[in-house]
Parts: structure tokens; C-alpha cells; sequence
């Protein structure tokens, strides 16, 4: 137990030097982009005098290198700063956004995580059968479309053709938890399709390795039943694998939902970053940066783990 | 000179114009009444109901601060919220709103404004003078950063006379100030110690904010005390930023929401098949414009510029660029529903022959010139170029269309590099247009242009209160544009906007914003 601790501070440390290299790689990058948020803010009405008043009001006119210690400074003692562009708090601005594109997150992966191991442990019993191919042609058909395709596909048949859910998940603070449920079923029933196979598919392969593995052999001598030895013995041991696919894939559906957000007019936190990346509105992009990077940093921490959890002989790699 | 009979005998003959347009569908176009829409229905604006209005802007980085009001957004959250000294209708004439009335003094150097009595903000405060001077101040001085700062150079001094009359002396003569002073962004906020808080949504207009969430959504409740009282008919408003084309039109299909703006012009056929939507549009000032810096060589050649002029088949543009939805450009940017829109001016047609011929002169034959586009110039910019480069072959000019960047547009490109797509909202009179982008030393006088005659006539026209004599004037001003000013104006693009048919919009609509002037939640209704 003590080496999963060491693995963990370990980790965590390696994961603060990623976040410090991402917060300065995120910070040259929008220092390169063409004008600041003075010009994008004021746009094509502004002159040179409103251009350089807006500056002095932001406190751009201090030199790059200064402005990022201090907000690295703010950010070690847990102030986000304020927004450039509009002065609000970066943590509530965020806070909103981070919570919806959660709720989103959850609610796909309530629905594609059961989904996606079972269709997989099905598709490992019944190999080769049409239902394996059916269930492989579908998701694999689902994930090679762009998101933006399969949500108007969704769009159009269950909220144009056949009236059910709303086309746009137009929630706020105030919408009950169940009116919210409903109206962010048509995102993440797009998010599920996309995400779907990639589960499914590592399930099932992961499940076929074993089948090949002397102690299912041994389990299938003892006369168990087929799906009593891939529940039983072979899932416990394809959990590692299946637990990375699956905890990569909750990450994306964090980090990665910006153009469903676009479609269903979903105010996450991707469209947040997008608007302030084009604004240039630096410390919003550096804060959500670090939540997106961090939320990586952390779910692969969790991921491996879970992994080691269930599967003790990865702490020894051979 | 009295608001009244002053401005309302400009208005009468633009009112007349405008029958005119309206009744002869002369340009192919015309001001959507709803009257038409509505079939036999009589006109009868329904009180309450909760209004979704889902609009093509907004972002996170948007505020209540009136200094960076630009899109459509800011500008339908502006009226919901706010009032300005005057507002302009649908004849396109500035119209006394919180102000009572006006008057100037012969020379038009000093007006005064009587500002309308027992007018309460949001928090219950009466609107007094001091409010009017503190939103106004706001825009000026030294480190402004507003987009009105520029407009309100001409001010000299502002000063209270009792709690009711603000007087303004200006520089020089100015007979449209009252248009200028009824700009967007200055929006009237109560004062406290002589300053507006630019950051919070209190103002005396029709809904009172209740929540704001930038890039999202705007809520608004009713002001029961509103000064209008035919006025704001909804209970509750919400605007929502919806900038994905495809998601708007769903929403508005599926019922999600109300109206919208913005149709997208490729599918607006499908929508208008649509049952229970209304597809309207209005001619406003909008304008697409190609301009040249005419302090760089090779734009320093008028004979180029006439040559660039002659050699672009501007209805093709229309029809495939604006898919019938806009009139021809004639090289200068005074809209036909401006009020001194030069008539008798010849229009400006696809002409290899002389564009060839110009062109020779230049002495330019056989160089390559380069126009610069991107689609954030305005949507189609970079097929309008090349559209522009196979018209422009066809007379020997070599045009290279050089697609630039969406990102970093305004200000890497426009009035950096020699030619270039952009676009201009336009302005409601004549002057502020010139003044804006084609007086010689103008901030955004993005054609570099200087030409004596011009800003001759731009003062005398300015101070100028007769109406016949200002008309000459515009017009001599529109000519010298179109035919040495450095700037391309291929056309004039329509407001197509949508509604659900619950929704009864205004019997006749101003055309100086989209949606009815951004006015709709004021002056809209349920049917």
C-alpha cells in the first residue's frame, strides 16, 4: 500500500510540473496571437488613443513576463483573478460553466459507461455472431461521424421529425434538476454515440484476450457456463485496460464537448474558453487551461490507480 | 429651431421617398410591413408573455459596459435596458425619447435639450440633468476607452440648466447632433457623485435586468413604471445567444424560441416554407466595402481606383453573394434609405472596356493587384473577391485574392494592407457617415482619402439647418466619392430576420438596426 502512496505523491508531483509547463505554453501562445484584448474587444471600432486607454485600464502596458508571475502568484494562492474583459470573478465565471459542463459530463457517462460494458461483454459472448458484428458496424459508424453530423442527425429525428426533446439545452441556475436531466439528453445521447464504440470496443477485445488464458480454460473444463466465466474470471482481469479506455474517454467528455456545446447552445465551460481564447481575455483561458489540463492530470492519476487496485502486479512492471 | 417643425419637415420627404419605395417596390425591395404579413388581421399588440429572441451574438467576454457595446447582443440588450436622449423610427428621423424635445440656436453650435419629466430609473431614482451630463461624460475625456469617444469630440461644454434641460455647446455648427447624441452607446445611467457605474444594468428602459449571464442569456421583467405606456408589452424577456446558424433556425422551428435574427440567406427559401414563420426584412445602412488606402501606391492612382470600380459585376455580387437580398452599391456609402441619398446619380455598371482603359492609363498593365479577405469582413467576403477576380480578368486586370485570417481581421489587415474586404453598419445621417470614415484625418478614414472639395462641403453641410441646400450638398459629396474616393461599395446588404407567427412585430419597421432598429422587445408583442 505504501508504494501506491509513493506512486501517488510521485504522480502528483509530475502532474504541478505538467500544469506549470501548460499554463506557460498556454501563455506564450496567446501572447503570439495576433492583438490583444483591447483590439478584438473594441474590434473594428477601435482607434489608437481607446486602444491604448483600454491597455492602461487592464494594465497591459506592464511588460509579459511580469503580468505572468503575477498570475501564476494569484493562481499558488488560490485567486483565478478577474476576467479582462468583463471584471467578474474568474471563479464564479467558471464555476457556472465547469458545473454545467459537468452535469453534462455525468449525465453522458451515466448513460454510456453501463451502455458501452455491456454491449462489450456481450459482443465477447457472443463473437462473431451477427449481434457482435450489428452492435461493431453501428458504434463504429456512430464515432467516424463529426459530432456536429451526428447531433443534427439527433436533432432532426427526435426533436424536428418526432417532437421529444428540445434542440437546444437551454438551461440555467434556476431550471429543476429533472427538467435539467431532460434537456441535456439530446447532448449526451451525441456524446454516448461518439464515445460509445471506443469502450465497447476495448471491453470486448480486452475480454477476448483472456479468453485465451489457461484459468479460463481451466474454468471452461470445470463445465461453468460461458457467461458465468466472463463475468466471474475473465472481467475482474480485463478491468485495468477497460478502466484506462473508460477513464480517457469521461476526460473527453470533459474537455472535448466544445462543438456539441456550439449546437445545442450548451453554456459550458468549452464555449467559455473558446470566446476568451478569441477575446484574448488571458487569465479566463489560463484558468480554464488548468482546470482542462488538470482535469487530465488527475482522472489518469485515478486511472492508474483503479488499474493497480485491481490488478496488484502492475505496481512491479516486468 | 424646434425639434418639431425643423426635423419633421426633413422627415416629410423622407417619408415620402420612402412611400414610394415601399409602394413601387422600385429597388425590388421593400420595408416589410406587418400589416402584409398578418394578411386581413387587424393590428392589436397583446400585453404580457414571456418572449425568447434568440440572437447570432454574444460572447463570455461581452458586459454591461455601454463604452464596448458592438454586436448584436449588446445592442438589443441596450434598448431593452437603457434609453438615450432621442430614438430613431421607421422613417429613419431621430425622435425626442428621453428627452421631451430639443432646440438650437440659429447657428447650430448650442443645443438644449428639455429632458421628459417624473422618468424613473430601475432602482426608483427620477431621472434628472445630472444623469444625462454623467452617462455623457462617461464617453469623453482623455482615457475613455468608448467607441463613442470620437463623436463626441465636437462637444465644447455640457452644462445643467435646473434638474430638467441639459445644454451642449458644441465646436461647430452640427444639425444632426441630435442623432449623435442618441448614439447606442450612450445609454443613460443614473449618476451618483457625477459618475455612471458602467457595470451595472440599471437604466430607465423598458425591462429591468434580473439576470445576465454574458454569452448566454439576458433576463428582463417588465418596468411597470415605463414612461411609454404603448410600450413593452411582454412581461419578461429573454434574449439568448445562440451563434450556431443551424441551432437557431432549429430552435425557432421546433418553437425553442421566439424570433431570431440573422436568417441564413443560402436556406431562407426552406425557412420561409416553414408554417407559423415569418420571414421579414428591412433595408438598412449596412454596406459591404472594398477599400483601398489611397496614400499607397498603386491605390494613389485614381485611374486604378475607376479602373478597380468599372471591372466588378456588382448585381452578380447581389444575387450570389447577398442571394437577392440587398440593392447595388454606387461607390459611396449612403444607403437609399438615408435621407439625402443622391438619386440622380448615375449608377456605376460592369464596364471591361473602361476599366481596360483606366487602367492603361495607370500605367499599370500587366501588374498584379492584391485584395485581401477574409469572412470576417462579412459573410461571403472571400467568394466576392474571387467572383471580383473573374469579372475583373475579363478587362485584363490581374486581381490575387489574398485569403487572410478570420482572427486578428481588424487588426491586421484592415487599414494595414492596400486593399481589402470590410463592412460598415452604416449611420443614420449623411455626415456621420462621411465624417466617420471619409474626412480627411479621420480615425477609421480607412481609404487614407483627402480631397479638399470633400471636407469643404462636409463642414458647410454640417452647420447647414436648410434642408434643400444640405441635400446639394450630400449630393455633390456622394458623386466626389464615387468617382475619386479610394473605396469599392459592391452593395447593401438587408436585414432578413425571423419570427414565430405568435409574434406581431411593429406595424412598420425601422430599418437602422436589425430587428426593427434592435428595438423588438420595446415595441413587439404577442398576437
Amino acid at each position: 500500500m505504501s508504494q501506491i502512496l509513493k506512486m501517488v505523491a510521485q504522480r502528483f508531483a509530475l502532474g504541478f510540473l505538467t500544469l506549470f509547463i501548460v499554463s506557460l505554453i498556454i501563455f506564450l501562445g496567446i501572447e503570439l496571437l495576433p492583438g490583444d484584448i483591447a483590439e478584438e474587444i473594441l474590434g473594428q471600432s477601435a482607434t489608437p488613443e481607446t486602444v491604448a486607454a483600454f491597455r492602461k485600464e487592464l494594465g497591459l502596458d506592464v511588460p509579459a513576463h511580469i503580468r505572468y508571475f503575477d498570475w501564476l502568484w494569484g493562481m499558488l494562492n488560490g485567486d483565478m483573478g478577474r476576467s479582462l474583459a468583463n471584471k467578474r470573478e474568474i471563479s464564479e465565471l467558471i464555476g457556472l460553466r465547469f458545473g454545467n459542463t459537468l452535469f453534462l459530463a455525468v449525465t453522458a457517462a451515466a448513460i454510456s459507461v453501463p451502455l458501452a460494458l455491456t454491449l462489450g461483454v456481450l459482443a465477447a459472448l457472443y463473437r462473431h455472431s451477427f449481434y457482435d458484428r450489428a452492435v461493431n458496424v453501428v458504434t463504429l459508424s456512430s464515432i467516424s461521424f463529426p459530432e456536429f453530423f451526428v447531433a443534427y442527425i439527433l436533432i432532426f429525428l427526435l426533436s424536428v421529425t418526432f417532437p421529444i426533446f428540445p434542440s437546444i439545452a437551454n438551461i440555467s441556475d434556476a431550471t429543476p434538476f429533472w427538467e435539467k436531466v431532460y434537456k441535456v439528453l439530446l447532448p449526451a445521447l451525441t456524446l454516448t454515440l461518439v464515445v460509445v464504440a471506443h469502450m465497447m470496443r476495448m471491453t470486448r477485445a480486452a475480454i477476448i484476450n483472456l479468453l485465451a488464458s489457461p484459468y479460463i480454460e481451466m474454468a471452461n473444463l470445470k463445465g461453468l457456463s460461458r457467461a458465468r466465466v466472463i463475468v466471474k474470471h475473465a472481467l475482474p482481469n480485463a478491468l485495468a485496460p477497460i478502466i484506462n479506455v473508460v477513464v480517457i474517454n469521461l476526460a473527453y467528455l470533459i474537455v472535448g464537448v466544445v462543438v456539441v456545446e456550439v449546437v445545442f447552445v450548451y453554456p459550458g465551460l468549452g464555449q467559455l474558453m473558446v470566446d476568451s481564447v478569441s477575446k484574448r481575455d488571458l487569465p479566463v483561458v489560463q484558468a480554464s487551461a488548468m482546470i482542462f489540463a488538470g482535469t487530465y492530470v488527475l482522472l489518469n492519476l485515478l486511472a492508474d490507480i483503479l488499474s493497480i487496485l485491481t490488478n496488484p502486479r502492475l505496481l512491479h512492471p516486468r | 429651431m424646434k425639434s418639431d417643425n425643423k426635423l419633421s419637415s426633413a422627415m416629410n420627404t423622407d417619408v415620402s421617398r420612402r412611400g414610394f419605395l415601399g409602394g413601387t417596390a422600385a429597388l425590388g425591395v421593400t420595408v416589410a410591413s406587418t400589416s402584409a404579413l398578418m394578411g386581413k388581421k387587424a393590428y392589436a399588440a397583446k400585453k404580457g408573455g414571456h418572449l425568447r429572441a434568440g440572437i447570432a451574438h454574444g460572447s463570455t467576454t461581452d458586459s454591461l459596459d455601454p463604452a464596448t457595446y458592438e454586436n448584436g447582443f449588446s445592442l438589443a440588450l441596450d434598448y431593452t435596458l437603457f434609453n438615450h436622449l432621442g430614438e430613431v423610427d421607421h422613417t429613419g428621423a431621430v425622435r425626442p425619447e428621453l428627452a421631451e424635445s430639443w432646440e438650437a440656436s440659429p447657428d447650430a453650435t448650442t443645443w438644449s435639450f428639455k429632458l421628459r419629466q417624473g422618468v424613473e430609473f430601475h432602482n426608483g431614482k427620477t431621472l434628472e440633468a445630472s444623469d444625462v451630463i454623467a452617462s455623457i461624460e462617461y464617453h469623453m475625456g482623455e482615457d475613455t476607452k468608448s467607441a463613442a469617444k470620437s463623436l463626441l469630440k465636437q462637444v465644447k461644454s455640457m452644462k445643467a440648466d435646473g434638474k430638467n434641460e441639459v445644454v451642449i455647446e458644441l465646436e461647430a455648427g452640427n444639425a444632426d447632433f441630435p442623432y449623435v447624441i442618441s448614439d447606442y452607446h450612450i445609454a443613460i445611467k443614473p449618476a451618483k457623485d457625477g459618475k455612471i457605474d458602467p457595470t451595472e444594468g440599471i437604466g430607465t428602459g423598458p425591462y429591468a435586468l434580473e439576470n445576465y449571464e454574458p454569452g448566454v442569456r439576458l433576463m428582463a421583467n417588465k418596468n411597470k413604471n415605463y414612461f411609454k405606456s404603448d410600450r413593452a408589452h411582454f412581461d419578461q424577456v429573454e434574449l439568448i445567444t445562440i451563434i450556431d446558424l443551424a441551432a437557431r433556425q432549429n430552435a425557432l422551428t421546433t418553437g425553442e424560441i421566439d424570433m431570431m435574427d440573422r436568417a441564413d440567406l443560402k436556406t431562407v427559401h426552406l425557412l420561409k416554407r416553414q408554417k407559423g414563420i415569418n420571414v421579414m426584412e428591412t433595408v438598412g445602412y449596412k454596406h459591404y466595402t472594398m477599400p483601398m488606402r489611397t496614400d499607397t501606391a498603386p491605390f494613389d492612382k485614381n485611374d486604378l481606383r475607376l479602373a478597380l470600380k468599372y471591372s466588378l459585376d456588382r448585381e452578380e455580387l447581389v444575387k450570389k453573394i447577398l442571394r437577392g437580398h440587398g440593392v447595388v452599391g454606387n461607390d459611396h456609402p449612403i444607403s437609399p434609405t438615408n435621407q439625402y441619398h443622391a438619386e440622380g446619380l448615375a449608377q456605376r455598371m460592369y464596364d471591361p472596356d473602361k476599366a481596360k482603359f483606366h487602367f492603361k492609363k495607370a500605367g499599370l498593365e500587366g501588374t498584379t493587384i492584391q485584395l485581401s479577405a477574409a469572412d470576417a469582413a462579412f459573410p461571403g467576403a472571400v467568394d466576392a473577391a474571387v467572383l471580383y477576380k473573374e469579372h475583373a480578368a475579363k478587362a485584363g486586370i490581374d486581381i490575387e485574392v489574398v485569403r487572410e485570417p478570420n482572427d486578428g481581421y481588424w487588426s491586421n489587415v484592415w487599414m494595414k494592407k492596400g486593399w481589402c474586404a470590410c463592412y460598415w453598419g452604416g449611420r443614420p445621417t449623411e455626415d456621420w457617415m462621411f465624417t466617420t470614415a471619409y474626412a480627411a484625418g479621420a480615425d477609421w478614414n480607412d481609404t487614407f482619402w483627402n480631397h479638399d472639395r470633400f471636407n469643404e462641403l462636409l463642414l458647410a453641410a454640417r452647420a447647414e439647418l436648410d434642408s434643400d441646400k444640405r441635400r446639394t450638398m450630400y449630393y455633390e459629396m456622394q458623386e466626389i466619392v464615387s468617382n475619386d474616393g479610394g473605396v469599392v461599395v459592391p452593395m447593401f446588404a438587408n436585414y432578413v430576420f425571423a419570427a414565430s407567427d405568435k409574434i406581431l412585430p411593429s406595424e412598420q419597421m425601422a430599418g437602422n438596426w436589425e430587428l426593427d432598429g434592435s428595438k423588438f422587445t420595446e415595441r413587439w408583442s404577442f398576437a
